[in-house]
C-alpha cells in the first residue's frame, strides 16, 4: 500500500522516476550540481570521477547524480526479487562534509515520503573500504525498519591519499527505496512511470530482459580469454596515459595533462575484473593480485589528479 | 563535595565500541584527577549509541597544597651545584633556601617549595580536552571544514558538543569552561533522535538522566538490555514461545538504540525447511534481531523479534512489517542457497581431473564441491599449497590414524575427503560461522555413513578448552588429522607462534590434539608420527628446491618435529594450571629426556598419580626425605665430585659397623626399587607409587637416627651412597628435583 496517496505520477511514492527526480530537485536545491550518470560500467557510484576524484584536494565540491552499479556476481536470470547485476544508485558528495549532513540525509528521506515518526530509521556501523580504489572511510548503513537503505561514508582516504578536507558521500539504493515508498515487494513489479492502466511502465517492462540476458552473459559467455586480454590492456593504456599525460622536466607548467582518460582504463580494469571474478575464472591468490592492480592504477590516478586544476594544483 | 558531568555528544558510536569507550573515559578522567591529588568518592560512565557519559561524586574544590623539601648542596659547594639546585627548585637566590644542620655531614641547603593546590575546575578543564584528544578508539575519524588541517581533533564519529559541569548538590552548578577545536562544553545536552532533539540545559547527573529519560533516552546500556530481554521473553512467552537467548546479540542491540522498543514479527512457514542455523545466522547477522523456538520440540519458530528505536505512531506496525519484508527477502536468499548447494554444478566435466585425484563421486553434490575446492586452486597457505592438496594429506594422516583411534580407516579417510567440502557452498560463503555443520547436513543428504557425517561438523572441535571433544573414533581420526596437518606445516615453515600473536591459532590446534587424545584415552606415538610428516611438510614448503638442498633441509625434520613435540608439552602444562593442576609435576614426569616421553595419554595418567600421591602423608613424606637426601648429597658432591657416591651401599659394612634403620632402609630400597620400576613399565603409575610409599618408614627412621656425615669416612661413604640410591628410585618415577615446594 503506497504510504502516500497522490495522483501525481512524479509522485515518489508513486513512481521509480518521481523518486529519482525528487532526490535530484532535494539536492540541487542544497547547492549539488546534479550530473548525469556517468559513461561507462561502473561497480557503484563511487567510481565516478566527480566522487573519486573530486575527493581528493582542497577545492570544495558539491555533487549529486544517479549512477547504474553494474555487479555480475549479484545477477539471478531475473529470478529473484531483491538481486540485480544492474541497478541504480543515487550519489551525493559534499566536501567538506558539513556539520548537519545526519540531519539533511533524514530531510531527503522525508522529502521522499519515508514517515520518521512511523518508521525506525538507525544509522548501524559499516566501515566502507574499497581495495580497488584504495580508499576507505567511516560511517554507517542508514536502515529503515530494518533494511538497510543507504550508505553513509565519511572518506577519509581515496586512492592512497588522505583527504583534506574530508567529503561526506551518500548512496542510495533507489531499488530499494522504491519498493520501500511504494509497498511492492518485488523489484519488477515497482511502478517506473506512475501511470496506472496502459501507460503503467514497469521496472520489470524495462529491465527484466536485461537482467536475464545479462546474468546468462556474465556467468556463461563472457569470454574470459577476451577479458584477460581487456584487462591487460586497459593496465597498459592507464599506464601509458599517465606517462604521457606527465610534464616534461623543467617545463613551467608542472600539471598533469592526462589524468581523467588514464582514469577511465583504470575504471574499465576494474569491472573486467568484476566480469572475471563472476565467471569464477580468478582463484583466491590471483584475485588479490588483481585487486592490488587496479588499486595501484588507482592511486597513481589520484596522484596525477592532484597535479591539475581540478586537484587543486594551482 | 561536588560531582563532575561530562556528556560527549556526537553522531552514532559503534555499538561493540560502547561499554569499553565509557570505561576507557572513565579511568583517563579518573587516573588524571588523582595523578593531580584530586581524589573522588565514586565515578561511573555510561554509554548510548550517541553518548559517552561520566560522572564522579565527591570531588575536591581544590587539591590540596603540596609542600616538597628537596635537599640542595652543602654549604659552600661549588657554584655549578647551587645554581643547578636553585634552578631546580625554581628559586631566585640561595636568601630563599634554608640551611639545616647534620652533625655529621655539616650544614647543607633546602627549599621549601609551597605549591597551593588546583582549582579542580581548572584541573578539569585541562584533563578533558586532553582525554578527548588522545581518547584510545579502535578506529577514529575526522570530518569538516577542520579536516582541511593536518593534527584536527579525531573522533569515532563526528563529535557535535560536550556538556561539563562541575558544582555541589545544595548550588547551581558552574560550566566548565574549555574549548575542543571549536567545540565549547557547555551545560546542554539533547534527546532522542527522533522524540526530543531539542536542547536541554542540565544541571548535574541526578536532573540529567532524569531529563534524558523524559527526552527519551535511557542512559545505562544495562538497563536497556534488561528492557530488551525482559519485554522479549515476555512477547515469546505471550506467544506460546520462548527467546532464544544471545548475550552477544543482546549487547549489540542494546548499543543500537536509545529507547528500546521490542516488537513481535513473523515469516512464512515454508522457510522452516531451512536448517534452524541457518535461519538464526541470517537473522542474527543481518537484521539483529533474536529468534524464538517451541519450548515443547525445542525447534526454531516462524517468529523473530526486531527491537526498534523508535515509539512509531501506528504501535510499530509498519516498522515490524518492514523488518518482515527484509527478514523474507533474507531468508529467500538462504532458501536459495540451501536448494542450490544440494543441486549439481555446472560445468561438472571441468572437475573431472580433480575427482579422480582426490577419489570423489561426482554423481553426488557435496563430492562436486569438494573437487570444485580442489580445481579452484584456493591457496591454504604460499608456501602449504592448495587446500586440495591439504585435503589429500589429511585424508591420508586419517587413514593411518583410523586403527589407533578404533575407527574404520575406509570413513576416516571419507570423512576427511569431505571435511572442508561446504567452504565453496553458496550457503557458507555467506555465513562462514557456518562451516562444517552445513557440511554435515549436505552429507547427510546425500546419504552418507552417520559417522562420516558426524566427523565433517565435529573435525573442527574442539575450538577451545570449554569446547566439547568429540568421541566418535572417525571424528577423532579426522579432527587430530586436521589439526596435525596445520601444526605440522607450520613448524615447517618456521611460522610459529610467537608472544601474543598466533595468526593461524596454533595453539588452539595443540590444546586440541592434547585434549582429544587424552579425553579419549588415545595411545599416540606422537615423535613417530611427527618425524615423517615433517619431512613430508618440508618437501611441499620447497618444491623449487633442488635435489641437494632439499636433502639439506630434510636434516631438519628431526629437531623441529622435537621442537614441536616441546611445544605440546608446554601446552599441557598450561591446559593442566588452568584446570587447577600442579604444572610443575609436568617437568618432573617429563625429567629430562623430554623427548622420549611422547605419549601425551602416558605423561597425564602419571601426572595424575604422581599428583594423588604427594597428596597423602606418605607422599609428603617422602618427597621431603627426597629433598633432605639431595640436599645432603649436592653438598657432599661438591666435596667429593659428582657421581663420587654411584653404586649400591655396601650391605656388609652395614651388617658389621652400621645402625638398624640403616640397614632396614638398604632393605626397602633393594625391594621398593625393582617393584617401582617394573609398575612404571607395566604403565601402573598408582603400583608405582604405593611401592615408593613403601620406603617411607625407612626414609623417615633413618633421618631420625643416622648421621650422614660420620667421622668413619667409609661410614659416610657408604651412607651417601644410600641416598643416591634413594633418589635413583624416585626417578624411576618421576625427577622429584623439578617438584615446586
Amino acid at each position: 500500500m503506497p504510504l502516500a496517496a497522490s495522483s501525481d505520477p512524479l509522485n515518489p511514492t508513486r513512481s521509480f522516476q518521481g523518486l529519482l527526480l525528487t532526490l535530484q530537485r532535494f539536492w540541487a536545491e542544497r547547492g549539488c550540481v546534479i550530473l548525469q550518470p556517468y559513461d561507462m560500467e561502473v561497480g557503484a557510484g563511487t567510481f565516478h570521477p566527480a566522487t573519486t576524484l573530486r575527493a581528493l584536494g582542497p577545492k570544495p565540491w558539491k555533487a549529486a547524480y544517479v549512477q547504474p552499479s553494474r555487479r555480475p556476481k549479484d545477477g539471478r536470470y531475473g529470478e529473484n526479487p531483491n538481486r540485480l547485476q544492474h541497478y541504480y544508485q543515487f550519489q551525493v558528495i559534499l566536501k567538506p562534509s558539513p556539520p548537519d549532513l545526519q540531519q539533511l540525509y533524514l530531510d531527503s528521506l522525508r522529502a521522499i515520503g519515508v514517515d520518521l515518526a512511523l518508521h525506525d530509521v538507525r544509522f548501524v556501523e559499516d566501515d566502507w573500504e574499497s581495495p580497488t580504489l584504495g580508499a576507505w572511510g567511516l560511517g554507517w548503513e542508514c536502515w529503515c525498519d530494518g533494511m538497510e537503505v543507504s550508505q553513509f561514508t565519511y572518506f577519509q582516504q581515496v586512492a592512497g591519499v588522505e583527504c583534506a578536507p574530508v567529503a561526506g558521500e551518500l548512496t542510495y539504493g533507489l531499488e530499494r527505496l522504491a519498493m520501500y515508498v511504494q509497498g511492492v515487494e518485488n523489484v519488477y513489479d515497482l511502478n517506473f512511470n506512475g501511470l496506472e492502466g496502459e501507460d503503467r511502465i514497469s521496472y520489470g517492462d524495462v529491465f527484466l530482459q536485461a537482467e536475464q540476458e545479462f546474468s546468462r552473459h556474465n556467468f556463461e559467455h563472457a569470454n574470459t580469454e577476451v577479458l584477460f586480454r581487456h584487462f591487460s590492456d586497459a593496465e597498459a593504456e592507464c599506464k601509458a596515459l599517465l606517462a604521457a599525460g606527465e610534464a616534461d622536466a623543467g617545463s613551467n607548467d608542472p600539471s598533469h595533462k592526462l589524468a581523467l582518460p588514464a582514469y577511465d582504463q583504470c575504471i574499465k580494469a576494474s569491472h573486467v575484473f568484476n566480469l572475471l571474478d563472476a565467471r569464477g575464472v580468478i582463484s583466491v591468490t590471483e584475485r588479490q593480485s588483481y585487486i592490488l592492480r587496479v588499486r595501484e592504477l588507482a592511486k597513481a590516478c589520484g596522484a596525477a589528479w592532484l597535479k591539475t586544476a581540478g586537484g587543486g594544483a594551482n | 563535595m561536588p560531582d563532575l558531568l561530562l556528556e560527549l555528544f556526537s553522531e552514532e558510536i559503534p555499538a561493540r565500541m560502547q561499554r569499553k569507550a565509557a570505561e576507557d573515559l572513565k579511568k583517563l578522567v579518573t587516573d588524571a584527577l588523582v595523578e593531580r591529588g584530586l581524589t573522588y568518592e565514586g565515578a561511573k560512565a555510561f554509554a548510548t549509541p550517541r553518548r559517552l557519559a561520566l560522572t564522579i561524586a565527591g570531588l575536591p574544590v581544590r587539591g590540596r597544597d603540596v609542600r616538597e623539601e628537596r635537599k640542595g648542596p652543602r654549604v659552600g659547594a661549588p657554584d655549578a651545584a647551587v645554581q643547578g639546585f636553585l634552578k631546580a627548585a625554581g628559586l631566585a637566590s640561595l636568601a630563599e633556601a634554608t640551611i639545616i644542620s647534620d652533625p655529621k655531614k655539616g650544614d647543607s641547603y633546602v627549599a621549601l617549595i609551597e605549591k597551593p593546590g588546583q582549582e579542580t575546575v581548572a584541573a578539569i578543564a585541562e584533563i578533558v580536552p586532553a582525554v578527548i584528544r588522545a581518547f584510545p578508539w579502535p578506529k577514529s575519524m575526522r570530518w569538516g571544514k577542520a579536516s582541511s588541517e593536518s593534527g584536527s581533533l579525531r573522533w569515532v564519529r563526528p563529535l557535535h558538543s560536550i556538556l561539563c559541569t562541575f558544582g555541589a548538590e545544595t548550588e547551581d552548578p558552574e560550566i566548565v569552561t574549555f574549548d575542543v577545536d571549536g567545540i565549547k562544553s557547555g551545560n546542554v545536552t539533547y534527546g532522542h533522535r527522533f522524540h526530543a532533539p531539542g536542547p536541554i540545559t542540565v544541571k548535574r547527573f541526578d536532573d540529567y538522566v532524569a531529563s534524558l529519560e523524559r527526552a527519551k533516552v535511557v542512559l545505562d546500556a544495562d538497563r536497556r538490555k534488561e528492557i530488551i530481554a525482559t519485554d522479549a521473553k515476555n512477547l515469546a512467552f505471550a506467544a506460546g514461545l520462548e527467546l532464544v537467548e544471545d548475550e552477544g546479540l543482546l549487547e549489540e542491540v542494546a548499543g543500537l538504540v536509545e529507547w528500546p522498543v521490542v516488537l513481535l514479527g513473523d515469516f512464512e512457514e515454508r522457510f522452516l525447511e531451512i536448517p534452524g542455523e541457518a535461519i538464526r545466522a541470517t537473522i542474527r547477522a543481518n537484521q539483529k534481531c533474536f529468534v524464538l523456538r517451541d519450548p515443547n520440540s525445542g525447534e526454531l519458530a516462524n517468529r523473530f523479534i526486531p527491537v526498534s528505536n523508535l515509539i512509531a505512531s501506528d504501535g510499530g506496525l509498519a516498522i515490524t512489517a518492514g523488518n518482515g519484508r527484509v527478514v523474507r527477502a533474507r531468508l529467500s536468499d538462504a532458501a536459495y542457497f540451501w536448494q542450490t548447494d544440494r543441486g549439481a554444478l555446472p560445468d561438472l566435466d571441468t572437475l573431472k581431473d580433480s575427482a579422480e585425484k582426490l577419489g570423489l563421486d561426482l554423481a553426488k553434490p557435496l563430492d562436486q564441491r569438494m573437487a570444485k575446492l580442489d580445481r579452484l586452486g584456493v591457496v591454504f597457505h604460499a608456501k602449504l599449497g592448495t587446500q586440495g592438496e591439504r585435503v589429500q594429506r589429511i585424508a591420508a594422516l586419517a587413514k593411518e590414524l583410523a586403527p589407533i583411534v578404533g575407527a574404520d580407516p575406509a570413513l576416516a579417510e571419507r570423512a576427511a575427503k569431505l571435511a572442508k567440502a561446504d567452504l565453496p557452498t553458496e550457503m557458507v560463503g555467506e555465513f562462514p560461522e557456518l562451516q562444517g555443520l552445513m557440511g554435515r547436513k549436505y552429507a547427510e543428504l546425500q546419504g552418507e555413513n552417520a559417522s562420516v557425517a558426524a566427523a565433517i561438523e565435529e573435525h573442527y572441535k574442539p575450538l577451545g578448552p570449554s569446547d566439547r571433544v568429540p568421541t566418535d573414533p572417525v571424528s577423532v581420526a579426522v579432527a587430530l588429522a586436521d589439526k596435525l596437518d596445520t601444526l605440522v606445516g607450520f613448524w615447517a615453515i618456521d611460522e610459529k607462534p610467537t608472544g601474543s600473536k598466533d595468526p593461524y591459532a596454533l595453539r588452539r590446534a595443540a590444546l586440541g590434539v592434547i585434549r582429544l587424545v587424552v579425553e579419549n584415552g588415545v595411545r599416540l606415538s606422537l615423535l613417530r608420527l611427527l618425524g615423517p610428516l615433517m619431512e613430508q611438510a618440508i618437501a611441499i614448503s620447497n618444491s623449487e628446491a633442488s635435489q641437494d638442498a632439499l636433502g639439506e633441509m630434510l636434516e631438519s625434520s628431526i629437531p623441529k618435529a622435537i621442537d614441536l613435540l616441546s611445544f605440546f608439552h608446554d601446552r599441557l602444562k598450561v591446559m593442566l594450571r588452568d584446570q587447577g593442576a600442579r604444572h610443575d609435576l609436568v617437568d618432573a614426569v617429563l625429567g629430562e629426556g623430554a623427548s622420549g616421553n611422547d605419549d601425551l595419554l602416558l605423561i597425564t595418567r602419571r601426572v595424575a598419580a604422581l599428583s594423588r600421591f604427594l597428596e597423602t602423608e606418605d607422599g609428603k613424606s617422602l618427597l621431603a626425605g627426597y629433598k633432605r637426601a639431595a640436599n645432603i648429597l649436592k653438598a657432599e658432591e661438591k666435596k667429593d665430585g659428582e657421581g663420587a657416591f654411584a653404586g649400591k651401599a655396601d650391605l656388609q659394612l652395614i651388617a658389621d659397623a652400621g645402625l638398624i634403620e640403616e640397614k632396614a632402609l638398604a632393605v626397602a630400597l633393594a625391594q621398593a626399587t625393582p617393584k617401582a620400576e617394573a609398575a612404571v613399565a607395566a604403565e601402573d603409575y598408582e603400583g608405582a607409587m604405593t611401592a615408593l610409599a613403601e620406603l617411607r618408614p625407612a626414609v623417615d627412621a633413618f633421618f631420625d637416627k643416622v648421621t650422614v656425615n660420620d667421622p668413619d669416612p667409609r661410614l659416610r661413604a657408604n651412607r651417601l651412597k644410600l641416598l643416591n640410591q634413594l633418589r635413583e628410585a624416585t626417578r624411576a618415577v618421576a625427577d622429584f628435583s623439578r617438584i615446586a615446594g
